[in-house]
This record gives structure tokens, sequence and C-alpha cells, in this order.
């Protein structure tokens, strides 16, 4: 994580709600309509409903949701794909819905680029054009477009296959140059839609590697949208979780994990596996008082999975939290034992509703 | 005198029928029958018998001017259609003479080049044009095969003729058809508008869109046929374009719109390239088009084939009808496979 903490991308109040007459619905939702109530009264669609997200930075935002919760409506909406009903997007402190068409299209070639679920590579053209192909649009001349691409293809381990056409690499390779081709644009923002959804498991792990070993490199904006719990706790800085159009939690994934605020998120978050995913920091008391009975240290970002590996079991012991060399916390096994019960949804029907 | 008599007396409508009885130009039918009667006054005099009910006549305008003078034949309002036309045609032809004059030239200038070049360059001009386009042996022996023996047939001269004229008009087709269908695939409305006057092309009887354009432009223009030729075989390369470019993958697009692409960056650089293939089966359509229509043209003095199975038909030598019809048969067989080689080698590049 960076330590600046600047908000590179804004978004307030945004509303989205498709139909013949979207400004006479907003009127409606803003008085209080539900989602059912809009489509069965009205006929217009709510696809998102007062969404309020601060990206900082440097930091990878994830925002997760089920199919149909609006999530590629929202990352549609910084770029304006979609354009929105209400509300404000700010990138740099810019508000990107007041743009022309030249300045739009200056937004999308120089500051933010998008990686598909489909890939949505040009099928007419080799790779390493497609890789080069951001800056081609820019008007830069084949030599450097293709110079860049080259680059970035390598660092995603994609050398020698410059002259094949997309149709000829397996699906994983393709995203690859996907994210090739969006690394070349140089652009500090990346915006990522379900873009590892149609990758297999083992190819999936291996590209959310590479994505975290390039960011820690390069320290982009990232915003990827995820309807895969364990990868959105793997990747994110900044987690918003969406509902039917809706924000029911956003912040740090491990506050949410350990403080679910909503049935919807306990009930999704109980099945996957808190030893992993939880770190030390988020259990740990943190003090600097020296504990008694200390068994060895465990560095902060550790996570469960690997102290109770270490302990063999034992939940009488305790252990010295450290950070860049120096005790932050200290960590008793019980308190780690206790955080792997999942907050249980007070209605046990959550599930079906 | 007639059945619907009654019905005009009740509206009160005699005086206006009884004005004026025309003598305008009679019915097919009436001409027969007063030929028939050998005068046909003993006819008028007789009382009309009564029609049994079973036998009523539709109220047609023939039958209604039976009962009601005012009311014109069939004939008269055909005749109106004519005058009607024959008097815009001087307007039209204004606008539309100057505007299709290129065609004439086009077409005659291309006639007489490609006669004008001996057979001994033609032939292998084409055999390397078939090549380049193919790059397969097998197609390029067809097309080799077929213009020697129409050469050794002495057909030659005819189908370079016709190929010549194919070739203009589906120069112009692509030319025009291409940007209209792209404009129907950019829009919604444009679409609906463009749909119904491509049915109505293709669905035209061929021969019926010679009637007008004799009248606007001299049977000795070459313009005549070219654009009966074009009108009908312009259609497929539109709709296709138009398909081709709907049918292109909205993922594609979207990326393209993600990475700032303008329209023109995206219609030239994602968009054609993408729908090239149903482009390609266009074209190929239209030339098959063409050649269909350029026989027909012949009624209207284009050279070429054409010209040989009208000699046919009108004097029944069935020999020169058959060889030249068999002729057209193998061109269109070259022509189709020369295309659809060109349109598999586009398609193996992308895949």
């Amino acid at each position: 994580m960076t330590d600046t903490s600047k908000i590179k991308v804004s978004i307030r109040g945004l509303y989205k709600i498709f139909g013949a007459k979207p400004k006479e619905a907003l009127t409606h939702v803003k008085d209080g309509l539900g989602k059912p109530e809009l489509l069965d009264q009205h006929g217009h669609v709510l696809g998102l409903q007062d969404i309020n997200v601060d990206m900082q930075e440097g930091e990878i935002t994830v925002i997760m949701g089920l199919s149909g919760s609006g999530k590629s409506t929202l990352i549609r909406h910084l770029n304006r794909l979609i354009e929105p009903t209400d509300g404000e997007i700010l990138v740099d402190g810019e508000d990107v819905l007041a743009y022309g068409e030249k300045q739009l299209h200056t937004l999308r070639q120089n500051t933010m680029s998008m990686v598909f679920q489909k890939f949505a590579l040009f099928p007419h053209r080799t790779v390493l054009q497609n890789a080069g192909m951001a800056r081609r649009v820019r008007g830069e001349d084949a030599a450097s477009a293709d110079k860049e691409g080259q680059k970035w293809l390598k660092r995603v381990g994609l050398e020698g296959y410059e002259d094949k056409y997309p149709n000829q690499l397996s699906g994983g390779m393709q995203q690859r140059v996907g994210i090739a081709r969006a690394l070349a644009s140089d652009s500090e923002i990346m915006l990522m839609d379900e873009a590892f959804s149609a990758l297999d498991p083992l190819i999936r792990t291996d590209m959310q590697d590479l994505l975290l070993e390039l960011q820690r490199e390069l320290h982009k904006t990232i915003v990827f949208i995820t309807h895969d719990l364990d990868e959105a706790l793997k990747l994110a800085d900044h987690l918003v979780i969406l509902k039917d159009g809706a924000i029911v939690q956003q912040g740090e994934p491990q506050e949410i994990l350990l403080n679910p605020n909503d049935p919807y998120i306990m009930d999704f978050i109980s099945d996957i596996n808190r030893a992993r995913v939880l770190r030390v920091r988020s259990v740990m008391d943190a003090t600097t008082t020296a504990g008694v009975d200390i068994s060895g240290d465990v560095e902060a970002d550790a996570n469960l999975e690997s102290v109770i590996a270490m302990s063999g079991g034992d939940t009488t012991k305790h252990y010295r939290v450290m950070k860049n060399g120096k005790q932050i916390g200290l960590l008793h096994m019980q308190d780690l034992v206790r955080a792997l019960v999942p907050v249980i949804a007070p209605e046990h029907d959550n599930r079906a509703a | 005198m007639a059945i619907y008599d009654g019905i005009f007396k009740t509206l009160g409508l005699s005086d206006w029928c009884a004005t004026e009885d025309t003598g305008g130009p009679m019915t097919m039918a009436e001409l027969l029958a007063q030929a028939n009667n050998g005068g046909g006054e003993a006819a008028a005099d007789a009382p009309a018998p009564a029609t049994p009910l079973l036998e009523t006549p539709f109220p047609s305008l023939d039958t209604l001017h039976k009962s009601c003078g005012s009311i014109p034949r069939t004939r008269d309002m055909t005749s109106a259609v004519e005058e009607g036309f024959l008097n815009v045609k001087d307007g039209l032809k204004v606008v539309l003479d100057p505007l299709t004059q290129p065609l004439s030239w086009l077409l005659d200038w291309s006639l007489s080049a490609f006669q004008a070049t001996p057979w001994f360059i033609m032939i292998p001009l084409l055999m390397l044009l078939t090549y380049y386009a193919s790059r397969s042996w097998s197609v390029l022996a067809l097309v080799t095969g077929s213009f020697v023996f129409m050469a050794f047939i002495d057909h030659y001269n005819y189908a370079i003729q016709t190929l010549s004229i194919i070739f203009v008009c589906t120069i112009f087709c692509v030319a025009l058809g291409v940007p209209i269908g792209i404009a129907m695939s950019k829009s919604n409305t444009m679409q609906r508008i463009t749909i119904p006057i491509l049915d109505m092309l293709q669905t035209l009887p061929t021969f019926v869109y010679l009637i007008p354009l004799i009248f606007l432009f001299s049977v000795t223009e070459s313009k005549l046929y070219g654009i009966a030729i074009i009108l009908y075989a312009i259609v497929p390369v539109i709709r296709l374009t138009d398909l081709g470019i709907r049918l292109v993958d909205k993922d594609v697009i979207e990326a393209a719109d993600a990475f700032g692409m303008n329209s023109w960056q995206k219609l030239t650089g994602v968009q054609i390239p993408l729908a090239l293939p149903n482009i390609m089966a266009g074209i190929n359509q239209t030339i098959m088009m063409s050649l269909a229509m350029v026989v027909i043209a012949s009624l209207v003095s284009a050279p070429g084939l054409g010209v040989l199975v009208l000699r046919g038909i009108n004097n029944l030598e069935l020999g020169v009808g058959l060889v030249s019809g068999f002729c057209i048969v193998l061109l269109a067989v070259l022509l189709d496979r020369s295309t659809k080689a060109a349109l598999g080698r586009i398609n193996a590049s992308e895949k």
C-alpha cells in the first residue's frame, strides 16, 4: 500500500436509471421509491442508486457484487461508455461529465485504459498491433507503438507471440494481451471489468499474482470489478460491495470481514476461508507494551493460516506482532481462533430471500 | 342502364354523372364488343338484361363508369399515370442526365478498352488478376480454360463485352452501395427508410424498370442499361454491408470506444475490416446479379452475350441461344469461383 492518500477518482451521488424517461423516474427514486416498485409502477429499471466512492491514487479498488448488481454499469460510467442519469464523476478533481467529445476522447486515450471480461481484442490485428493499439489511436507512429507494445508483452510473459493473431492464443494468453494493451497506454487509471472471470481457476490465480506484482511496481489506480469474493479479498485495498445497484458496505476488506454491517454480506462471507484472508494486524491487540510468555514474532501482514501452522495448533500461545522490525501489537492465539468464527446473519433464510 | 345506377340516383349524383359522357379511349373489351356487334347502336338501344345477383360485378372503375359518366375508366387512369410521368420526365431528365453521364462515359470507355486490348494480352491479364485475387490454381485453370474455350468458339468478343459491363457496374455498385450500407448501419431511421426501397428493387420484375428508363433516356445511350443493372444488382452489397457492420462484436466496439477511438477510426480500423467478409459476400452476389441483368439488358441495346441469346429467341436459332447461354453459365461460374476464393482468403487470414 502506498502512503499517498490523494483521491484520484471520486464518484458523487451517481444514479443510473434505464428506461424511456429516466429524469422523471429519478424524482421518484429520490422520493424513496425502491427498485422493484419503480419497475412495477413506472417501467424503469434502477441501475445504480446514490453511489459514492472515493478511489485513492495507487490503490486497487474492488467493486464486488453478484450479477445484476450494477457493477459493470458502474465501471462504464467512469469513462462514460454509459451516461449517468444524475451525479458527478471527478477524475483528478475534474468533472468528467462536463467533458465534450474531444476531451472525452483524450481522457479515454490518455488517462483511462480498460481490460474486458471477454478480452475484446481486435481479431484482425496481430498481438503486437493489439498491444500497441492505444498509442496508435493517439496518433503515435507505428514504430513507437510497437516498441511500447513489445515492452509490455514481454512484461506479461508473451515474448515471441507478437505476430500471432488473438484467436491463436488461449484465453489466459489473450487476457495477458488485454492487460499489455491497457498498460501500454501508460494511463494512470486502469479499469478492469471482470477481467479474470472468464479464465479457469489456476490461470486466474496466476493472473491475480501478475496483477499484484505489476501493481507493486507501477502503482496505478485500479478499479477492479468481480463477482468472486476470494478474488476481491485478495486484490482489494478498498472493497465496495454492491447489491441491487446500491452500495451495501465499503471499506478495508479486513474491516468488512470482521464487522459486516449487513446480513447480505454476512451471508456472503460465511463461506470463505477466513484463516487465509484475515491478517494478523486485523485481529491483534494493538499495544507496544512487552507481553509475557511470548512464543515468537509474526509479521503484521501474515495471514492467520501461517500463524496457526507456526503455533502447531496450540491456542494458549502468544506472539509479538512486528512491522518494519518494530512491535506494533500482541497476538493471542485465542483471539485468533475466535476471529475464525464468521459473524452469523441473524435470519437464517437470508440466502433464500 | 347498369347495375349501380340506383346508387348514384339515391345519392343524388345523377346530374353530376350526366354532365359529360367522355369520348375518351375505349377499353379493349368495348372495342371488341363493338367490332363483334358490327356497329353497336342496336346494342345501346336494347334494354339491359337484368343482372343475376350472383354475377354482380365488383364496383370497379369500369363498372361504375357505365352507371356514371363522370367516373374515369381504368384506361383513363393508366393514361393519366403515363401523362404524369411524361410531364415530370423533362424536369427529371435535366437533373438525372448530367448526374448519370459519367456512367455512360465509363461504360463506353471500358467497353472500347476491353475490346481494344488484344486477346493475347487480355487473357494473361485476366489469369494474373485471378491468381492474385484467389491464390488458387484450380480457379486459375477454370478461368483460363473458359476463356480459351470461348475464344475458340468465337464467343470471346461477346464475353469480354459482358465482362466489361459487369466490371463497370460492379464498381458503381460498390462505390454507392458500401457508403449507403454504412449509413444504414449507423442509423436505424435510415435503415427503416432504405429497406422497403431495397425490397422493391429486388422484387420488381426486371423488365418493369426498363420501361420508365426507356422513356427517360434514349436507347442509344449506354447508361440506360447501366442504370438498370446497377439498380438491380446494388441491393445485396448494401444489405450485407449493413448487416456486416451491425454484426461486428459489440465487445470489440466497446473496446474501441474505451480506448478513445473517434468514429472515423472505429469505422476504418475496426468495423469495415471486421465486416469485410460480409461485404465481400455482398459483392459476390452483386456480380452474379449484374450478370443476370446484363442478359436482360440486351433488350435495351446492351452488348455482349445477351445479344446472342436474344438473337436465338427472336430468330428461333436454337444453337446460337444454347451456346451463348452456356457461355453465360461459364462466365457466372468463373466469376463466382474467383470472388469466393478471394473471400475465403480474407476469412482465412482472420481466423
